[in-house]
């Protein structure tokens, strides 16, 4: 049976790695397809034919395009993110600093969102129906249904200008204290929170219910269980696979909401610095920060797979 | 002598889809004596299982229990709160599900199930509680005892896990238990174990039993009481004996009379030459990946000759997994065979259905086992009926508006049924509408899947009767296969037995009661018998069992 | 059976409040759509209030925004942008990946193992990084913006219309259909669609709603609808300055969009269900 596994691990690598290149493939095109020359739009409308023609070289911009994407991903295997056309500095070291900063940012946000979010999704599927419950599910459904930066804009409403609990920005100048930097991580981390617990408690909670309605949660009623028995003993091992799958997805709205929250609290993250790319048409800088969310996506939702297929008792 | 449980005038109520309540149990009363085993007995939707599960208070999601008591050892388990519940459940009654393999949890030990119930309740150490549940697995004679108990449920057999859904069960030594179906997923070669440790448990440990079962035959073996219920009311209560020999409600009388099958009677036995209509040789079909041989790696069927002959009908029986659905399906060339040659009237037909000919499928229809899937939900039975006769015969308008009445009228459908949907059907009219859709291609050869299977015993009956008749009109020739041998004896003229993908044996209804295979006595001895001594009086050969029960 | 002759019954359909809430908010939100060039009390370029952020009055029922122009008129065009875009966007990618999608589903085989794996490696970019990466390329004309959030939901359309459709093709009719002998067409159209219909439009809600909070994340970031069209997203971006002040012209856009949003989620959640058990 072991070996069995292995083979399924292996396999769901094996299409990670697979759907990693088709969307370095995706992302690199999609970039490539601006209309007009690169070199002409960097250089202006008042270069000289030599100096475009130049550049056009050295930025190997007249090779065919299948050669310059595997110039590219080599380039992204080995480290090599390329060079801003902005600034001309390397995208490596514009990178570097903010992405520990982002990481940061997203780190604090799961370890509160996580268990906040499993225990509300399991504790409302557990009193499924009960006025709890449908406190819960409409909370949810409202949040799920606004876009982040209402939920960031409102929360800045609500603490910094009704309240006047926590700053507008997160200013990293004077940290002096914990104090200092738990009012620089609240607000982006509690608008973070909503986001990605409101999708996790949902769809934890409709994986609890989907094995609670299965017989042997039945029968397990029938030998005379007390609710949260049926629901701790008997639900939640077999759902364990789709609560993962949950909690990797949800994450994943990480990525969305961190591009909104870091625009909004101006917090100095790897987001913030993609946005500004698109602002001034920095390609190499747009092409790298978008390889690292979708490496980050896909390492979340491949791992979910991954201990879907441990946990699941018939591969035993 | 006090019951053991008292149900007096119980009525539940089941809530629709639009928020309307109906009732669903009308009144009903009964009562089980200490150490007595009592049968409900009933079609789908006659409330048996219901009624059985209120005497653990329980209802299922949408049902409410809305009126009467059930009282089990004294207490009224409809006023009880849910934590008093909780405690006369698996400890004063207890319940063995219809299906074990979806009633185990997959992700724990079967062991550690079995001894939940002393756990919950505080009954014994679990290493007390242990011992007893392999001494239970020893009393219901599963192999292995000291050990079964530390696999998963997915690595054990069903007609085993029937057995250890039993033992956890019996491990809070109950008064009353609770079989809903226990028996009914199971193969007849299985069942008989099954229904014999069950039986010699009860009987050792007095313990008061409610079975529900859709079959008399089973009931008759096991049980001192049966309860006829339909519709939510009780038709008829006697003694087993009684409702066997003196039936006096009609309904009761109409369900012993679907368990006499009637012999068809071949028109001309005289038996001219008959002229072969489907010729079958060394078919071999399977699935998997295709091995170096050419040959599908899973073999689901090898070797298979047969022979259908015009106006005549033929049998394939086997329990499941012997692969005659897959030989079904290979002649019909849904899952083309690998080897083999299929000659239909007189013409080699290719083995995939996508190479034949307009003509030959038509020809050659094939109506399957649960017809809630067969019917495009959809559609209208109308169109169901009219695209084969739009698709094969080009018919379209008041042509077609006519056939499909008298297609409705073949299969004693009225006609105002054509506007409705499946869903708003039921079960045998379904089967019904299923079956004129082939007749509607005009076949020469039909091929029925199960087609009875799904259905309760006095419709199936009634099905068997019309395909019989429209025989004789259509001279038509049905391939029939079943796992149930009085529906094939019912209808059949020659019998093809399987076991385990090879056809091991053809013979005649009339040769029945002497097949010469081993398996087939086997098989053919374990169909279960309207008479209640037959369970008990049955000698199996021991060897036989072993070599061919799946268990 | 109680005869009753209420609406709801009439059509053999019970619906609940909670969903006809949803609808009229719906409703009413497409009405201003198609109507609002007509019904706007000020040109939305004009500025009428020479203070900006002005607070809610009887001329301006909105207040103002950053420039002192009328908010009224300026949600309500709005309006046209953020439903107009997002309507076309997902009708668009709910038509591509339903096709695709069964198609996939019947013929099966490579076409189907291809298809699926490239448009799964398409749903694992994040939405907003695609929407990002593609403006930073081609730039944001409402045209492209339509054809990108198409392209960026046809992958979802297409997973969920798959997976109806493999569930359908399992059924007994399908292959009764397909020894029958027909074609690819008629299985699709006739046999496939009808029982999938239902959950694929509830799909379509949903998506609508995805890609309505799409639009105004890109939009609130700048990168969505330009200058001099705003839809609601871009409504918020140019007046986050009044955050602050907690001036209307900011709250009014983040509730419009809001009321939206909730509204199609909660007539998803609570559609019409057929009573099943007229006859009964």
């Amino acid at each position: 049976m072991s070996t069995y596994i292995v083979n399924l691990v292996t396999v769901r690598l094996l299409i990670a790695a697979l759907t990693l290149l088709i969307v370095s493939f995706a992302v690199f095109f999609a970039t490539a397809m601006l209309p007009g020359d690169t070199a002409t739009i960097l250089l202006g409308q008042a270069a000289t034919p030599e100096a475009v023609a130049g550049l056009r070289t050295a930025m190997h911009l007249d090779e065919p395009a299948l050669v310059r994407f595997l110039h590219w991903l080599s380039g992204l295997l080995s480290g090599d993110l390329g060079t801003s056309y902005v600034n001309n500095v390397a995208v490596a070291d514009l990178i570097g600093g903010r992405f520990v900063n982002t990481m940061r940012l997203a780190g604090i946000t799961t370890l509160i969102s996580v268990p906040l979010a499993l225990t509300l999704g399991i504790t409302a599927a557990m009193f499924q129906g009960s006025l709890y419950d449908r406190i819960v599910t409409i909370f949810t459904i409202g949040v799920i249904s606004i876009p982040e930066f209402v939920v960031a804009t409102s929360a800045v409403l609500v603490f910094s200008v009704y309240l006047k609990w926590l700053p507008a920005l997160s200013i990293a100048s004077d940290v002096t204290s914990i104090w200092q930097i738990l009012k620089i991580y609240a607000m982006p981390v509690i608008s973070l929170t909503f986001v990605v617990s409101a999708q996790m408690i949902r769809m934890t909670r409709a994986a609890v219910i989907d094995t609670i309605n299965t017989p042997y949660v039945e029968t397990a009623l029938l030998k005379g269980a007390s609710r949260p028995r049926m629901v701790l003993r008997h639900a939640l091992p077999n759902a364990v696979g789709p609560i993962v799958n949950a909690v990797a997805l949800s994450l994943s709205y990480l990525v969305g909401g961190v591009i909104i929250v870091e625009t909004i609290f101006n917090y100095p993250g790897i987001a913030k610095l993609m946005v500004d790319g698109v602002s001034t048409r920095d390609l190499p800088l747009i092409q790298s920060c978008a390889m690292i969310f979708c490496f980050g996506y896909l390492t979340l939702i491949t791992l979910a797979d991954i201990v879907a297929i441990l946990a699941n008792p018939r591969l035993r | 002598m006090e019951n053991l449980a008292e149900i007096r005038d119980l009525k539940v109520e089941a809530t629709t889809d639009s928020g309307r309540r109906v009732e669903i149990i009308k009144g009903v009363s009964l009562d089980v004596a200490p150490g007595e085993m009592v049968a409900l007995i009933g079609e789908s939707g006659s409330g048996k299982t219901t009624i059985a599960l209120t005497l653990l208070g329980h209802a299922r999601t949408g049902c409410r229990i809305s009126g009467g008591s059930v009282r089990v050892a004294g207490k009224d388990m409809v006023a009880l709160t849910e934590r008093e519940r909780a405690s006369v459940r698996g400890t004063s009654v207890s319940y063995v599900p219809q299906s074990a393999a979806a009633s185990f949890n997959p992700a724990k030990r079967i062991i550690d199930q079995v001894i939940e119930v002393t756990r919950i309740h505080r009954l014994m150490p679990p290493d007390e509680a242990r011992q007893k549940a392999v001494e239970l697995f020893r009393a219901l004679s599963l192999p292995d005892p000291e050990h079964i108990g530390s696999r998963y449920p997915h690595q054990v057999s069903g007609g085993q896990l029937q057995r250890l859904a039993a033992a956890m069960a019996l491990i809070g030594d109950p008064k009353l238990v609770i079989f809903d179906e226990p028996t009914t997923a199971l193969d007849v070669t299985t069942q008989i174990e099954v229904l014999r440790a069950f039986k010699s448990v009860m009987k050792k440990g007095g313990i008061a039993g409610v079975y529900v079962s859709h079959d008399l035959a089973v009931v008759a073996q096991i049980a001192d009481r049966i309860v006829v219920l339909r519709g939510g009311e009780v038709q008829e209560v006697g003694t087993t004996a009684d409702i066997l020999s003196r039936a006096e409600h009609p309904y009761t009388r109409e369900l012993l009379a679907a368990f006499e099958p009637k012999r068809r009677v071949d028109d001309d036995a005289a038996a001219q030459e008959r002229k072969p209509l489907l010729e079958v040789s060394g078919l071999l079909a399977g699935y998997g990946p295709v091995q170096p041989d050419g040959l599908p790696m899973v073999r689901a069927v090898q070797e298979a000759s047969l022979r259908v002959e015009k106006g005549r009908n033929l049998g394939i029986i086997g329990e499941s997994g012997c692969g005659k659905s897959t030989l079904a399906r290979a002649i019909a060339g849904i899952l083309p065979a690998s080897a083999g040659r299929l000659v239909f009237d007189g013409q080699e037909l290719p083995r995939s259905a996508r190479s034949r000919t307009r003509d030959q499928l038509r020809e050659l229809q094939i109506v399957f086992q649960y017809a809630d899937t067969a019917l495009n939900p959809a559609k209208s039975i109308e169109d169901i009926i009219g695209r084969p006769l739009n698709f094969y015969h080009g018919m379209k308008g008041k042509a077609r508006d006519i056939r499909i009445d008298q297609l409705l009228d073949m299969v004693k459908l009225p006609k105002a049924l054509r506007h409705r949907r499946p869903a708003e059907l039921s079960g045998g009219q379904k089967q019904r509408v299923n079956f004129a859709r082939a007749l509607a291609a005009e076949p020469k050869l039909i091929l029925c899947d199960e087609i009875t299977s799904a259905l309760d015993t006095v419709v199936a009956a009634a099905v068997i009767d019309l395909l019989k008749e429209l025989q004789r009109e259509l001279s038509l020739s049905y391939i029939f296969i079943s796992h149930d041998l009085s529906v094939v004896e019912a209808i059949c003229d020659e019998i093809v037995v399987m076991y385990d993908g090879r056809k091991v044996e053809e013979i005649t209804p009339a040769q029945l009661k002497t097949p010469k295979h081993p398996y087939s006595k086997l098989l053919f001895s374990s169909v279960p018998k309207l008479d209640p001594s037959w369970l008990d009086s049955l000698q199996l050969d021991k060897e036989l069992v072993r070599e061919y029960g799946h268990r | 059976m109680t005869p009753s002759s209420t609406l709801s019954q009439k059509f053999g359909y019970s619906f609940n409040w909670i969903g006809m809430i949803g609808l009229s908010i719906i409703l009413f939100w497409a009405t201003i759509a198609l109507i609002a060039p007509h019904i706007v009390p000020h040109p939305v370029g004009e500025i009428v209030d020479e203070d900006y952020f002005g607070p809610m009055s009887n001329e301006l029922w909105l207040g103002s925004d950053y420039l002192g122009r009328d908010m009224l008129s300026r949600v309500l065009m709005g309006a046209r942008y953020t439903v107009g875009i997002s309507l076309a966007a997902v009708s668009i990618a709910c038509f591509c990946g339903v096709v695709l999608g069964m198609t996939a589903a019947v013929v099966g085989g490579w076409f189907d193992t291809v298809l699926s794996r490239v448009l799964d490696a398409m749903n694992s970019i994040p939405s907003k990084l695609s929407g990002l990466v593609v403006v930073a390329a081609v730039g944001s004309s409402i045209s492209v913006l339509v054809v990108t959030l198409a392209v960026i939901y046809t992958p979802g359309a297409y997973r969920f219309a798959r997976a109806l459709a493999v569930n359908i093709n399992t059924m007994d009719f399908i292959t009764v259909a397909r020894t029958r002998g027909e074609g690819i067409f008629y299985m699709i159209g006739s046999e496939i669609l009808p029982n999938i219909i239902g959950p694929i439009l509830a799909d379509l809600g949903i998506r609508f709603v995805f890609v309505v909070l799409l639009l105004s994340g890109l939009s609130f970031l700048g990168l969505g609808v330009q200058p001099p069209y705003a839809d609601w997203g871009a409504l918020v971006h140019e007046n986050v300055g009044g955050l602050p002040f907690g001036a209307p012209a900011v709250i009014v856009p983040s509730l419009a969009i809001a009321s939206l949003t909730i509204s199609v989620n909660l007539l998803i959640d609570n559609l019409p269900k057929k009573i099943r058990d007229r006859s009964a």
